[in-house]
Parts: structure tokens; sequence; C-alpha cells
């Protein structure tokens, strides 16, 4: 379990990067969102995806596994409880490009979908699930990788 | 190029799990072959699930999906019978599309 303190201060670490990039509105999702998908970090991954200040919530739950001994494929997935969702994203910090994967739910999809990523090295991941009101919530794992998944 | 897709949608109570397997090399763009030049990125961009002709999740994936991706999701009101279509594009505008009945 994460403790009250490193909760707290990933939070505040989050919620600034993505306000020192500012808010946009949400982009028309017809194309691939090359800007996020470009995007270095986690800050300008939500930038891209037009998402707001994220907080930090229990209602958002990211699956995995704690140690992955392959980095090529770890199976996690995203998750929420909570309704009125637009889109839920895959991110790991630590990879080149923070943007895994985004799926953009419908009413007649539960909010809950996995699939397996590659990760670099061990990192934060994130589950991040934005709201059709612009909301953002996101939780977070930290995932062990044994082997990279980038390497030759 | 593109072998077909395993699609497996089976009925739990009034939602159908969804599960799909696709075959793609998911080349990330990053890695370099042995003469030293970056092999050039492939992969994914779109997934489309649809359950009877009607969309009912899109998907945008980067190069850190993984090799052969696999996706699972849950699609609400699907019954025995009902078709399920995945499709996907990937950067190279390639595309297939697979179909599975819900079991």
């Amino acid at each position: 379990m994460k403790t009250r303190r490193e909760m707290l201060s990933s939070g505040a670490k989050l919620a600034a990067l993505m306000a020192s990039v500012g808010l946009l509105p949400a982009t028309a999702m017809a194309d691939w969102n090359k800007v996020a998908f470009d995007a270095k970090t986690l800050a300008e991954a939500v930038k891209g995806l037009g998402g707001g200040a994220p907080v930090a919530s229990k209602d958002v739950t990211i699956t995995g596994p704690d140690i992955a001994e392959n980095g090529a494929v770890v199976p996690v997935g995203a998750s929420t409880t909570l309704a009125g969702v637009k889109q839920l994203a895959l991110m790991v910090e630590k990879n080149p490009n923070a943007l895994a994967a985004v799926f953009n739910v419908t009413d007649a999809v539960e909010p809950s979908v996995s699939t397996r990523v590659k990760m670099g090295q061990s990192s934060n991941v994130f589950a991040v699930a934005i709201m059709n009101d612009g909301k953002v919530y996101y939780a977070q794992k930290e995932i062990k990788v044994t082997l990279g998944g980038c390497g030759g | 190029m593109a072998d077909p897709m395993r699609i497996r949608a089976q009925v739990t109570g009034d939602k159908a799990t969804v599960r799909v397997l696709m075959s793609h090399e998911m080349e990330t763009g990053q890695r370099k072959d042995s003469a030293g030049k970056t092999i050039p990125a492939w992969f994914i961009q779109e997934v489309t699930v649809a359950h009877n002709g009607k969309n009912v999740l899109t998907a945008q994936w980067g190069p850190a999906v993984s090799k052969n991706p696999f996706m699972q999701c849950v699609v609400k009101g699907a019954k025995a019978g009902d078709k399920i279509a995945v499709t996907w594009v990937d950067n190279k505008g390639d595309k297939r599309t697979d179909e599975a009945t819900v079991s």
C-alpha cells in the first residue's frame, strides 16, 4: 500500500505537471491523436487528450502485477465505477512516450478495459479516466520490471 | 500480411466479455537492427469494436502496446448469437476486420 504522504505527493506532482501546460478543450477523436501519443510526459499526454486537473480517486482501479518479469508484455487494466466516463487511458510514466492506449468508452460498454503494454523499466503506471464533464480521475500503481521491453 | 484475430465473446448475465488477440508486430520505432539502423515504427493505431454493426468502443493505441496485442472489454446487453466485429488500422494504413458470435 502507498502511504498517504506518497499518494499526496505524487498527486500533487501530476497535478502541477498538468496545470503547468494549461487546460485545453477535448480534441476531436476522429483521427489518431498524434499530440497525445507523441507526448513525452504524463502532463503533455493529458493535455493532448484534453483533460482537466487530475484527482486521485479510489473509484478508478488499475490492475496489474506488482512485478513484471517481462517488460514487453505487462498485463494492465483500467476500470472505474463512476458514471459518465468518456475515455480510459493507460499511461506509463517512464516510457519514452507516456501514453500507451486510450479507450473511448460508450454507454454500451462497461468502463472497464484491459490490454498488455510494454514497459522500458520499473515505473508508475496510471489509469486515467476522463469524464464527459472534463474532470480527470486517476489511479496509479508501481510496477517493477525485471527485464525491459524496449531493448533490442 | 495480417493473420486473423482471435475473438472470444462470452455471455455472463446481461453482458458479454469480449477478448481479442490480434496478430501484429507492434514495432515501436525505437529499436535498432544489427546494422544500427532504426527499425521504423509499425503498430496498430485504431481499434473499433462493434456489436451487431453498432460501434460500442473505439481505442487509440500507441507503440507501447505489446506485440500481438490482447484486449478485453465488456459489452452490455449482448446476447448469445449477437455479432461482435473488431477492426484495427495500423500506421501503414493496413486494416483487418474479424467477426465472432457471442456464445
